[in-house]
């Protein structure tokens, strides 16, 4: 005993230094940062010799050039004698457009799914289920290609376009929409539209508050709606509709008015949400599934009707186990945006590091440098707005 | 509620069971109102898009022929459906690229090598799995190497541009995931050392690569990867997109191991080095062996979405089964009406079989560990 307690009390026994974790541990850190060092100074006069060999002057100063070429499709003014730098903004927005939409749509379409895919009639479950398999395995590039080259690229010429109430048209060169046109008085209209949401936003603290104090419970869904849709309509009304819409019309060979969204950009959307939407229905219904069936059983014990013991019960814990996979597909749905580039949608990807690198050619580094690094600020941006989202979902616990 | 309250009253048989739902009402296709309505739905969309498909396949398709003239309406004598001689004309094609005919059958040797040597890798029951294993992932790559390429052992050199169609979606597929494996590993390890510095140099490496989308790091390896090559060094355009796949996939990979290596419990390392096992006698012998075998359906996920994004390879021009059939489309020679829904038919099909069997192959692995582990 006391020979142990001597030894306890004794120095740690002397070990040679290479045995010792903690030199070790210095010396192989120091080693990785030397070998990295070398690699990144190895790299760097690689390609400064690379660089002056091709007569290449490196930098930034490209960006102020004029970019050279026009654009199919740019949600701010931009022709062909801009800068390549607004060049890049009417790109990031294209991406940032699809993106938005894409993951809109998506969602929506994941959710429907997964809950079909959980139904108890057996032909819609069973075609849901058909859905994913056949969307899961199929590479998007094809699908993009398939909805671009066979589907949109077989519609009819202008001339015979497909109508749909006779104010959408689908044509070979795009869709046709009508487009929203906001005349004198919108700005009332909005102010009355404004007012509704506060008026909402109040109708359901005050509905919480009651519950909470009073156990009483007024709906909330129905004088939502009536105060989000009753004002705007009156003061319209009362404004002689300064909202209305402009219906496209064939003129010779051509629509004139209304919207005309280009082909490319509805194959990639469409692409991208039927993707993801079979990815997004996996995950609803995993998260569905996790939920303990004694969840809603104890919640149908307590008398709630169905309705409310999905909305309260089964939703808020799903929604824990879905959101974190859910955010990692916002995060490829955006990524995979660049597979615009396939198809030719204008996208940050298809413009910059696409056309841009070939017109000027010299400044890859740069260009695939600054595209790199936008996509990697938009995925941090994606997944901290999600996590502060997850945050908020989260359960509380001591 | 109320005889519940007062606890009164208790009732002393059983009831009879109630008649047994049967077979239509249990899948509820027609049990209530809402279910006819769906039911009707759904019979009204397998109508509309089942019966064209059925229709275009196989009843109107036409299954001889030589050119474009024999699949059209005209010649036909009947609205026609997919165009099968148009398949049949470009087979080799889609198959070998521009592969020169007489070195063919390199690539079929190859392939059937690596047929030989995954099929028992894939079943659990086979012996000898290690051998198989280092066969398959050391071996067979340097043997398909040698043989595809040629220049030595008295074979044609065949450059790597004339590869094509599923060939290079194969060996971009298996190249990435045979080194971007060992890669990933290393990766894993090191985004769980205890070293600081090493820590944080793997977690900066994974998450920029998977922060960015697979096109910008295809577009990188093309472009900027020469660059950084000493002067004098010329790239292959191939291996340069597997570079850049491999970087790729092996961030993913070390992902999935991370979570393998985090279900094994701490204690297993703990006992090893008790045993007197040093770091990469415990990991080697103890802990990775348990990760791997858990991450193995992750590993297989992975590689599903890798071989669906080979097709990406398109946007560097390098031609792949999705690259050969954009490339059959502008073949005036066979440019019919049908042409487009029918080769996009195939190749889906292609796909789909390939990436269908490892989905399945993947849960039939998840199923067996989770039987493995009750």
């Amino acid at each position: 005993m006391t020979a142990i307690e001597d030894d306890r009390a004794a120095r740690p026994p002397r070990l040679a230094l290479y045995r010792d974790p903690r030199a070790r541990s210095i010396f192989a850190q120091a080693l990785f940062v030397l070998l990295l060092l070398w690699l990144g100074w190895e790299l760097v006069a690689n390609a400064r010799s690379n660089l002056a060999a091709k007569g290449i002057v490196s930098g930034f100063g490209f960006l102020n050039s004029s970019a050279g070429f026009d654009v199919s499709q740019a949600l701010i003014p931009y022709g062909p004698t801009d800068s390549v730098r607004r060049l890049y903004l009417v790109g990031l927005l294209n991406t940032l457009l699809v993106a938005v939409l894409g993951i809109f749509f998506a969602t929506i379409l994941g959710f429907i799914i997964g809950v079909a895919r959980l139904s108890g009639n057996w032909l819609v479950a069973r075609l849901a289920g058909g859905y994913v398999e056949l969307v899961r395995n199929l590479p998007l590039l094809f699908q993009l290609l398939f909805w671009y080259l066979a589907v949109l690229g077989t519609l009819p010429a202008t001339r015979n376009s497909l109508s749909l109430f006779d104010a959408i048209f689908l044509n070979n060169r795009g869709i046709v929409l009508p487009r929203p046109i906001f005349g004198d008085g919108t700005g009332i209209v909005a102010l009355a539209f404004g007012s509704g949401v506060l008026a909402v936003w109040a109708w359901r603290r005050g509905a919480r508050a009651l519950q909470m104090a009073a156990g009483k419970s007024i709906p909330v869904f129905w004088p939502a709606l009536a105060l989000l849709i009753g004002p705007p309509l009156v003061v319209m009304a009362a404004t002689g509709f300064p909202v209305g819409f402009e219906r496209p019309a064939l003129q010779g060979f051509n629509f004139v008015g209304g919207w005309r969204v280009i082909p490319e950009f509805a194959a990639l959307l469409i692409g991208l949400v039927v993707y993801t939407a079979a990815f997004i229905a996996e995950t609803v219904r995993g998260g569905i599934l996790a939920v303990a069936r004694g969840q809603s059983e104890a919640a149908y014990a307590l008398g709630l009707p169905r309705g409310k013991t999905v909305r309260l019960v089964v939703i808020p814990q799903a929604l824990r186990v879905i959101v974190p996979p859910l955010t990692s597909h916002y995060l490829n749905l955006t990524k995979n945006s660049s597979l615009a580039v396939g198809i030719g949608y204008p996208d940050l990807f298809a413009v910059f590091a696409g056309t841009a690198l070939n017109q000027s050619g010299a400044q890859a580094i740069e260009i695939i440098a600054i595209t790199m690094a936008t996509y990697l600020a938009l995925s941090l941006a994606t997944s901290a707005l999600m996590n502060f989202y997850n945050a908020r979902l989260r359960l509380v616990e001591r | 509620m109320s005889d519940v309250a007062t606890g009164a009253f208790v009732s002393p048989k059983l009831l009879p069971p109630l008649p047994s739902p049967g077979r239509l009402k249990r899948w509820r296709i027609i049990a209530t109102w809402r279910d006819v309505v769906l039911t009707a739905l759904s019979l009204y969309l397998i109508w509309t898009l089942g019966w064209p498909a059925l229709k275009f396949l196989f009843l109107d398709a036409v299954w001889t022929g030589s050119s474009r003239a024999d699949c059209l309406a005209e010649t036909a004598g009947h609205p026609v459906g997919a165009c099968w001689p148009f398949i049949a004309a470009k087979f080799p094609q889609f198959v070998y690229g521009f592969y020169p005919e007489s070195e063919r059958w390199r690539a079929d040797l190859t392939f059937f090598l690596g047929g030989m040597l995954l099929l028992p890798l894939l079943i659990p029951r086979t012996p000898f799995k290690i051998a198989n294993a280092l066969l398959f992932f050391v071996a067979f790559p340097v043997v398909a190497y040698f043989l595809l390429i040629g220049g030595s052992f008295g074979l044609h050199y065949v450059e790597t541009r004339s590869w094509g169609g599923l060939l290079v979606t194969l060996v971009v597929a298996v190249t990435g995931i045979v080194t971007s494996l060992p890669l990933g590993i290393l990766l894993a390890l090191a985004r769980r050392s205890e070293l600081p510095l090493l820590r944080t140099g793997a977690v900066i490496f994974i998450e920029f690569w998977r922060g960015v989308p697979l096109v910008a790091v295809l577009f990188f390896a093309t472009f900027m990867l020469p660059l950084f090559l000493p002067p004098g060094w010329e790239i292959d355009a191939m291996l340069r997109v597997l570079v850049g796949i491999s970087i790729f996939a092996a961030a993913y990979i070390a992902e999935v191991i991370r979570g393998g290596l985090q279900a094994v419990p701490r204690a297993q390392y703990e006992g090893a080095k008790a045993l007197g096992l040093g770091y990469w006698g415990a990991m080697g012998l103890v802990v990775l062996p348990q990760a791997l075998r858990v991450s193995i359906p992750g590993i297989v996920n992975i590689f599903i979405g890798l071989f669906k994004d080979t097709t990406l390879v398109l946007t560097v021009a390098i031609f792949d089964l999705l690259g050969q059939l954009r490339a059959a489309f502008a073949d005036p020679n066979w440019s019919s009406p049908s042409t487009l829904f029918t080769g996009f038919a195939f190749a889906g099909l292609i796909y789909f079989v390939f990436c269908f069997g490892m989905s399945r192959y993947s849960l039939f692995l998840e199923r067996r560990l989770h039987r493995d582990r009750d």
